[in-house]
C-alpha cells in the first residue's frame, strides 16, 4: 500500500511537471477543515483568497466549526481533517498524542500558530459605565460577561489576562487572586462559548464583555451597539493549526498561504492581529481602520509568563485544584 | 406457517412461562424482535454500557471524589430539583392543557395544537436565545429572570411543555363521555369522578409524560448556555459541569456524573411507575 501511495504520489508530481509552464492544471481536491468556532471567517476569507492563487486553484472546502476541545477529540474520534485551526495549543498536542498531527507541526516559521488576537473589554455603545482599564471592572455595579472557563478552552484566555495584568503591574499572586474574586464577584453569566457569550451580552446581559479583539472588531463590522478597549496590559492570543497525518499535500499548501503575507492580510481585515507584517490594511470595525491594532504597553503571552498551557490548565483550571475553580466556588458561595 | 400466528393459538402457550417461551415466536415475530433488540443494542444499550463500564473501570475512587466536588454535587441539587419541580408543574399544566384540547371547543384551538410542539422542534440554543430576549435584561414585559435558578426552571418548563400533553391527549380522546355520566347519574360529584375515574385511567399516560419529560430536563444543555449564567455553586447544571470534565480531560469523573443522572433517572422512573400503579388501582 506505502509503495502504490509513493507511486501515486510520483505520478502526481511528475505529471504535474510535464505539465506546460503557467498552465497548471486545476487540482481537483477537497481539503476538510475542522476549526474553532471563532476561526470561521478568517479561514472564509483566506480560502476564497488562496483559491485564486495557482497552488489553490480547482482546491474546495468542507468545513467544520465548533468549540476547540470538541473539534480536537471530533478529530481523535474519527472526523476527517486535513487541517486543523484549533484554540488553544493543548488542543493540537492532544491530536499529536493520538498520532495524527507529526510532532513537528510546531517548528514552522510561526512555530505553529495560524492567527493572533489579544484579550479585549468590550462594552456597549458610548461606554455608559465609562469603563477604561481592568480596575474599573472589579468597581460595585459593574456586570462581567465572560464565556465559561469551564467547559470553554478558548474562554481561559480571558481570565488569564484579567490575572496576568495584575502580575505584570508588580502584584504578587495574591493580590491577582484577590483580583480574581472580585472580578467573579461581578460576573453575571458565564456563557458556554465566546461567540455565546457576545450573543448573551448583545441581547442585554451585563455591562461589559470580555472578549477577543477579532470578534468585538467583527461584531462591529456586523453593525452591533458595541465599543472596544485594548488594556494597556493584555494577553497575546495565539492559534495554532497543523495539517494531519494523512492530509492531501493541498492542505499543507493552503496553510503556507494562511500565513504568508497576502493570508496574514485576509485574516486582518477581519480583525486578527496578523503574525508578519502586512503593510497597512484597512480593517474597517477597528477602534481606528487605518491603526487597527494598537500595541499595548504590555503585551504578556502564555508562554512567557504562565509556562505554557499544560502548566496554566493545571494550576488555573484542574476540576479540583485549580484556582479559578477554588475562586468559582468561593465567590459562588459568598452571593 | 402464517397461520401460526394467530393470537388465539400463541397466547395461551404464552402464559405458561415455561422454557418454551422462546419456541412461541413466529419466524416474523422472531425478526421483529432480533432486529428490535439490535436496534435497541447499537443506539442505546451498548453507549450506556460504555459510559457505566467506564466509570467501573475508574473505580469507587473516582465516583466519590467526584461526588464530592461541591461544585458537582451543586449542580446535581440543582439540576435534579429543578427538574423535579418542572416535572410536578407539567403534570398539573400539561393535563389541563390536553384536557382544554379534547374537551373544549375554542377559537385557536387547531393553532394551540401546533404551537404546542415548538418546544420539540425549536433548536434548545434558539429556545435559549428566544427565552433571553423576552424574560432577559431586555424583558419587554418587564421580567428578568436571566442568571437566575429561575431561568433554569424557565428553560427546563419550556423545553418539557409538550411531553405531558401529547401523552395524556390520545388517551382522554378514548375515554368515553357516558361513563363520566354513568358516574354522575349514581350521585358522583365532579371532583369524585374525576379522582374515582378519569384520573385513574390517565394515570399511565401522565407517569409516562412526567418519566420523559424529567429524563429529558436532567440532561438539557442547550438552552442553558445563554440563559442561565453557568454560575458556579449557583445556577450551573449538571450537563455544563460534565463539559467541563470532558474539557480538563478527565472522562472518568465525566462518566461518573453521568451514570449519577442515570441512575437518578432510573429510580424516578420505577418511582412513577410504581405511583401510577397505585392510582390505577384505585379506580
Amino acid at each position: 500500500m506505502l509503495v502504490s501511495a509513493l507511486v501515486a504520489t510520483a505520478c502526481g508530481s511528475s505529471s504535474k511537471a510535464a505539465a506546460p509552464e503557467g498552465a497548471t492544471p486545476a487540482r481537483d481536491v477537497t481539503l476538510s477543515l475542522v476549526g474553532y468556532s471563532v476561526a470561521k471567517t478568517a479561514n472564509n476569507a483566506a480560502e476564497k483568497a488562496f483559491q485564486a492563487t495557482a497552488n489553490g486553484k480547482g482546491v474546495k472546502f468542507t468545513e467544520s466549526y465548533g468549540a476547540s476541545g470538541d473539534q480536537a477529540r471530533a478529530v481523535i474520534g474519527g472526523l476527517k481533517a486535513d487541517l486543523v485551526h484549533l484554540s488553544l495549543e493543548t488542543d493540537v498536542t492532544k491530536l499529536v498524542t493520538a498520532n495524527l498531527v507529526a510532532a513537528d507541526w510546531n517548528t514552522g516559521p510561526t512555530k505553529g500558530i495560524l492567527s493572533s488576537s489579544v484579550v479585549v473589554i468590550s462594552v456597549r455603545k458610548g461606554n455608559p459605565k465609562n469603563i477604561k482599564t481592568w480596575a474599573d471592572l472589579v468597581k460595585p455595579g459593574v456586570g462581567i460577561v465572560t464565556p465559561n472557563p469551564g467547559s470553554s478552552g478558548s474562554a481561559r484566555w480571558n481570565i488569564l489576562a484579567a490575572y496576568g495584568q495584575i502580575i505584570a503591574g508588580g502584584g504578587s499572586d495574591a493580590d491577582a487572586s484577590a483580583y480574581l474574586t472580585s472580578f467573579f464577584k461581578n460576573v453575571v453569566a458565564l456563557p458556554g462559548s465566546g461567540r455565546d457569550a457576545t450573543t448573551a451580552f448583545l441581547a442585554g446581559t451585563g455591562d461589559v464583555l470580555i472578549s477577543y479583539e477579532n470578534e468585538a472588531i467583527l461584531a462591529r463590522q456586523q453593525d452591533q451597539p458595541i465599543d472596544y478597549i485594548v488594556p494597556d496590559t493584555t494577553l497575546l492570543i495565539e492559534n495554532p493549526g497543523a495539517v494531519t497525518t494523512t492530509a492531501d499535500p493541498a492542505a499543507k499548501d493552503y496553510l503556507d498561504y494562511v500565513i504568508s503575507k497576502a493570508g496574514q492580510a485576509e485574516f486582518a481585515k477581519v480583525g486578527f492581529r496578523p503574525l508578519v507584517d502586512v503593510g497597512t490594511v484597512k480593517v474597517t470595525g477597528a477602534n481606528n481602520p487605518d491603526k487597527p491594532f494598537p500595541a499595548p504597553t504590555k503585551l504578556l503571552t502564555i508562554t512567557k509568563d504562565f509556562g505554557g498551557w499544560s502548566a496554566a490548565a493545571k494550576k488555573f483550571f484542574d476540576a479540583d485544584s485549580g484556582l479559578v475553580t477554588q475562586i468559582q466556588k468561593a465567590t459562588g458561595k459568598s452571593s | 406457517v402464517s397461520t401460526a400466528s394467530l393470537p388465539g393459538v400463541t397466547r395461551p402457550a404464552r402464559r405458561r412461562r415455561s422454557g418454551r417461551a422462546q419456541t412461541d415466536l413466529t419466524r416474523s415475530a422472531g425478526l421483529g424482535l432480533g432486529v428490535g433488540m439490535i436496534w435497541f443494542s447499537l443506539l442505546v444499550l451498548i453507549p450506556l454500557s460504555a459510559v457505566v463500564a467506564k466509570t467501573v473501570g475508574g473505580g469507587w475512587e473516582v465516583f466519590s471524589h467526584t461526588l464530592r466536588n461541591e461544585q458537582t454535587w451543586a449542580a446535581i441539587k440543582l439540576t435534579v430539583g429543578q427538574a423535579l419541580l418542572v416535572t410536578v408543574m407539567n403534570v398539573v399544566m400539561g393535563t389541563l392543557i390536553a384536557w382544554v384540547l379534547v374537551r373544549d371547543r375554542f377559537r385557536g384551538k387547531r393553532v394551540l395544537e401546533v404551537v404546542i410542539d415548538i418546544p420539540f422542534a425549536l433548536p434548545t440554543i434558539v429556545a435559549g436565545l428566544v427565552l433571553l430576549s423576552l424574560y432577559g435584561p431586555r424583558s419587554p414585559i418587564g421580567i428578568n429572570v436571566a442568571n437566575t435558578r429561575s431561568a433554569v426552571f424557565l428553560a427546563l418548563a419550556f423545553v418539557t411543555l409538550p411531553f405531558v400533553v401529547r401523552t395524556v391527549q390520545p388517551v382522554l380522546e378514548e375515554i368515553e363521555a357516558d361513563v363520566e355520566e354513568a358516574a354522575a347519574s349514581l350521585g358522583a360529584s365532579r371532583f369524585t369522578t374525576f379522582r374515582r375515574i378519569i384520573l385513574p385511567s390517565l394515570a399511565p399516560a401522565i407517569a409516562a409524560g412526567a418519566a420523559l419529560s424529567f429524563a429529558r430536563a436532567i440532561s438539557e444543555y442547550g438552552s442553558m448556555v445563554l440563559l442561565s449564567g453557568n454560575l458556579a455553586l449557583k445556577t450551573e447544571v449538571t450537563s455544563v459541569r460534565i463539559l467541563t470534565y470532558i474539557e480538563n480531560g478527565d472522562t472518568a469523573a465525566a462518566a461518573a456524573v453521568a451514570t449519577i443522572l442515570l441512575l437518578i433517572a432510573l429510580t424516578v422512573i420505577v418511582l412513577l411507575d410504581v405511583l401510577q400503579r397505585r392510582v390505577a388501582r384505585r379506580g
